[in-house]
């Protein structure tokens, strides 16, 4: 009495649940793009308007920001369904746990990843950078911030359950975001400094295709261990 | 259908239960019984293939269901103590994304209609948060009416439901065993079913 399900429909489902959810919560889903804006404006107040300075640092402060805006929504990316007894259901739902994960990721990359490469663009002018500049930003982000969403997922589903899982998610994920980090304001750097960011977009480009191969299969074997 | 064989548990390292072995044929129900702490949420968590045991193996139709993978996991519905049911979303989007994440996706009528027969149609368009212990557990329950699942496992389903309701979940399990269908329950109370389940007691 064999029935096929429908995958799709239940990976869809749960992202569009996800989304939902962040939809009345607002608070919380607007949290990492706010956190973004404050530091990057904070820094320019910070080290004066010096404007060599500023586009030297700009970069790196940009990437920074968004690295940290990330990790900040990464505690509860899998807390929630693990308190309620969610998380049981989607591990027994007949539909690959793989295909359910990156439903999820892609939900926390579109709740907090998309808004930041969205305002970048604004914050970058505080810091003085030219035009082609600030594409290569964004490029560099829309690249980026899915990495940085896929590898803290499963730095956040690694934690689930530990007491003070949100430090233990910034230790566990920090030193995997450091490839993404250094391709991602070096692309930039490098097209202020006129040597094009092709090599460091590309290269940033292969750790999005590594992590989006690797990461729901490590996410799935997380999840099991946790809900063991 | 389902067997279980020699299945022990452990906690750090304690032994929950050890040597606990059953077979239910179609139609057959079981009753999981034992003091707080006895491992009857364990012993529940280890029929779904959530935790491993630590010696033993659970088999469905013959095979072991970690071999049987998402094939077994289709034939499964849990219900675990917690209700599984997002606070800010309403009782509808609740049974709704429930279904779908168990591969049978519903419309907001069907959705509707398993919440109706659970008593709890009125409150379809609350945010659950809003809704009372018992109204959220009938809420969690309305998955049993929307199952084509063979084998229900469910954690102190009657916890907080009233006197209509523990009505209502005898009948869905009487027509679920009628139906050729498994139950594995674990209660503190008696189940008020027609259909007799055997009892099995863990713990000394």
């Amino acid at each position: 009495m064999r029935e096929d399900g429908d995958p799709r429909a239940a990976a869809l489902g749960l992202l569009r649940r996800d989304l939902l959810l962040a939809l009345r919560r607002k608070p919380d889903a607007l949290a990492p793009v706010v956190f973004f804006v404050l530091v990057a404006s904070l820094f320019p107040l910070g080290v004066g308007p010096e404007p060599e300075l500023l586009r030297r640092i700009g970069p790196g402060v940009l990437w920074v920001g968004a690295l940290l805006a990330t990790m900040l929504s990464l505690a509860r990316l899998f807390a929630a369904d693990y308190e309620d007894g969610t998380l049981e259901q989607i591990a027994l739902s007949p539909e690959p746990l793989w295909l359910l994960a990156a439903a999820k990721v892609a939900a926390h990359w579109l709740v907090s990843g998309l808004p930041l490469v969205v305002v970048a663009p604004v914050l970058a002018l505080q810091y003085g950078l030219p035009a082609d500049t600030i594409a290569v930003l964004v490029a560099s982000l829309l690249l980026g911030t899915p990495v940085l969403s896929l590898v803290g997922a499963i730095g956040a589903a690694l934690t689930l359950g530990v007491r003070g899982g949100g430090l233990l998610v910034a230790l566990v994920v920090l030193p995997l975001y450091v490839p993404a980090l250094v391709f991602g304001a070096g692309a930039v750097d490098a097209n202020l400094a006129g040597t094009g960011a092709a090599a460091h977009l590309s290269l940033l480009g292969a750790c999005l295709a590594l992590a989006a191969f690797f990461a729901p299969w490590a996410i799935t074997a997380a999840l099991r261990i946790a809900l063991e | 259908m389902l067997a279980a064989s020699a299945l022990e548990c452990m906690r750090g390292d304690r032994t929950l239960f050890s040597g606990v072995s059953f077979a239910l044929a179609a139609g057959a129900g079981l009753l999981v019984q034992g003091a707080n702490g006895a491992g009857k949420t364990s012993l529940l968590r280890i029929l779904v293939g959530l935790s491993p045991p630590a010696h033993g193996e659970v088999a469905w139709d013959g095979r072991p269901i970690g071999a049987l993978g998402d094939e077994y996991r289709r034939q499964v519905l849990w219900c675990g103590h917690s209700n599984a049911l997002k606070d800010d979303l309403t009782a509808l989007e609740n049974v709704r994304a429930g279904a779908a994440l168990a591969g049978r996706p519903v419309n907001d009528a069907a959705a509707r209609a398993a919440l109706a027969r659970t008593g709890v149609a009125a409150q379809a368009d609350l945010p659950v948060r809003s809704l009372s212990q018992g109204q959220k557990r009938r809420a969690a329950l309305a998955r049993l009416a929307l199952a084509r699942a063979r084998l229900w496992v469910l954690d102190e389903p009657v916890a907080a439901l009233d006197a209509g309701g523990l009505d209502w979940l005898a009948a869905t399990l009487d027509d679920h065993l009628a139906a050729g269908g498994l139950a594995v329950v674990t209660s503190h109370q008696p189940l008020a079913t027609r259909a007799r389940f055997d009892t099995l007691r863990l713990g000394p």
